[in-house]
């Protein structure tokens, strides 16, 4: 057993159907959870590497994500992050963390309502939620979870419950995800 | 002693003090106050601006005056260095959860108190840097978390409970951005065993 792998951090709260945002088949050997933040520039870099991965992995991999959104220096990432999560509770999660990410510029409350009437959303609804903070308790709770798990920064990946300490580069993600996949951890 | 369960197997050099040692008392120059502010009425009180200010405020926190609750301590190489920006960031962040547990968190760096100033302004902390210097990291060294051979402190970790002794302490490699979770670990502890001020 090597050092590298002795001092690798695990996820503190597994993944769970119920409660977590999952893309990919259900059954796939390999688990890609990020921990990230809506307005973070890495994290904006990450998004298109993983839509990339995603492809090339096919059935290999499923993606979840969860919050951390570095309010002080993010002042747009908690609003953002609530967006998408209100977008979740209507079924779109997804569409909305796309959305969020490839506008990565542009996350002033009235961007966000023309992303949440872009993907098709309840606009009452959405704008009640947000309001009322329905989901910053969830936010909270995806940011602590994180901090348990050892995450120290966004993006933060886990490969099958496990940190990916190395560079979150298309290649070596796509290299920790065949390893993973073969049965190598 | 309790380790983060992430961070059992990435100990450092092995100088930073251990738990059950008394903690050394210090008092130093510091950004904000942990009273209240008299105005907000939040806590975290920055020093009175002056137009001509030449002289640092004359704003110092000691530790014998924390007794009562329990005390984060956080050593770090400097301001504006890429890691600590992170790691300020994140512990700024967890600010709320660590008032769950009434723990004061305090940054100690040997930058002098403009420094600390800008960049406490700059990433909105919201709680203490202190400046460790003059004398030169003499704070740092007394809790075996200086760098001689690089003339700044360490990055090291303390949790030091309500009657001002070590609980539990964290030396990382001078790159790595240590994370929360071995603090929060360490609070519960303290908690359990009912040892934090109500």
């Amino acid at each position: 057993m090597t050092q590298a792998r002795m001092i690798r951090a695990k996820l503190a709260v597994p993944v769970s159907e119920d409660r977590d945002h999952i893309r990919g088949p259900r059954i796939a050997p390999v688990t890609l959870l990020e921990y990230g933040d809506y307005e973070c520039p890495y994290c904006g870099q990450a998004y298109y590497v993983v839509k990339e991965l995603e492809q090339r992995a096919g059935n290999l991999m499923k993606l979840v994500f969860r919050n951390f959104p570095l309010t002080t220096v993010h002042p747009h990432a908690e609003r953002a992050a609530e967006a998408a999560e209100a977008a979740g509770a209507q079924g779109k999660f997804w569409e909305m963390h796309d959305l969020l990410y490839e506008n990565q510029q542009a996350l002033e409350d009235e961007d966000l309502m023309k992303y949440a009437a872009w993907a098709g959303l309840d606009i009452n609804r959405f704008v009640r939620d947000l309001r009322e903070g329905r989901y910053l308790n969830r936010l909270r709770e995806d940011f602590l979870s994180g901090t348990r798990s050892g995450v120290n920064g966004t993006p933060t990946f886990f490969i099958n419950g496990f940190r990916h300490d190395g560079s979150w580069d298309l290649t070596t993600l796509m290299t920790a995800i065949e390893e993973a996949a073969g049965g190598k951890r | 002693m309790s380790k983060g369960k992430n961070q059992q197997e990435r100990s450092g050099p092995d100088s930073a003090l251990a738990p059950g040692a008394l903690a050394p008392d210090f008092k130093l120059r510091t950004t904000q106050s942990l009273r209240p502010d008299r105005e907000t009425g939040a806590p975290g009180a920055t020093a009175p601006e002056s137009k001509l200010q030449t002289l640092p405020p004359d704003q110092f926190i000691s530790l014998s005056e924390l007794r009562g609750r329990p005390v984060i301590l956080v050593f770090y190489p400097a301001d504006w260095s890429p890691v600590c920006g992170d790691e300020v960031v994140l512990f700024n962040e967890l600010l709320p959860e660590f008032q769950r547990f009434n723990a004061a968190l305090l940054g100690v760096s040997v930058d002098s108190f403009w420094c600390h100033s800008a960049f406490a302004k700059d990433r909105k902390l919201r709680f203490p840097l202190l400046s460790d210097f003059e004398p030169k990291g003499a704070v740092s060294h007394s809790y075996g978390a200086y760098r001689q051979q690089d003339g700044f402190s360490d990055r090291a970790l303390f949790v030091i409970d309500a009657q001002g002794t070590i609980r539990w302490s964290y030396l990382s490699p001078l790159d790595v951005n240590p994370g929360a979770d071995g603090i929060l670990e360490a609070l519960e502890a303290l908690d359990s065993k009912r040892e934090v001020a109500a």
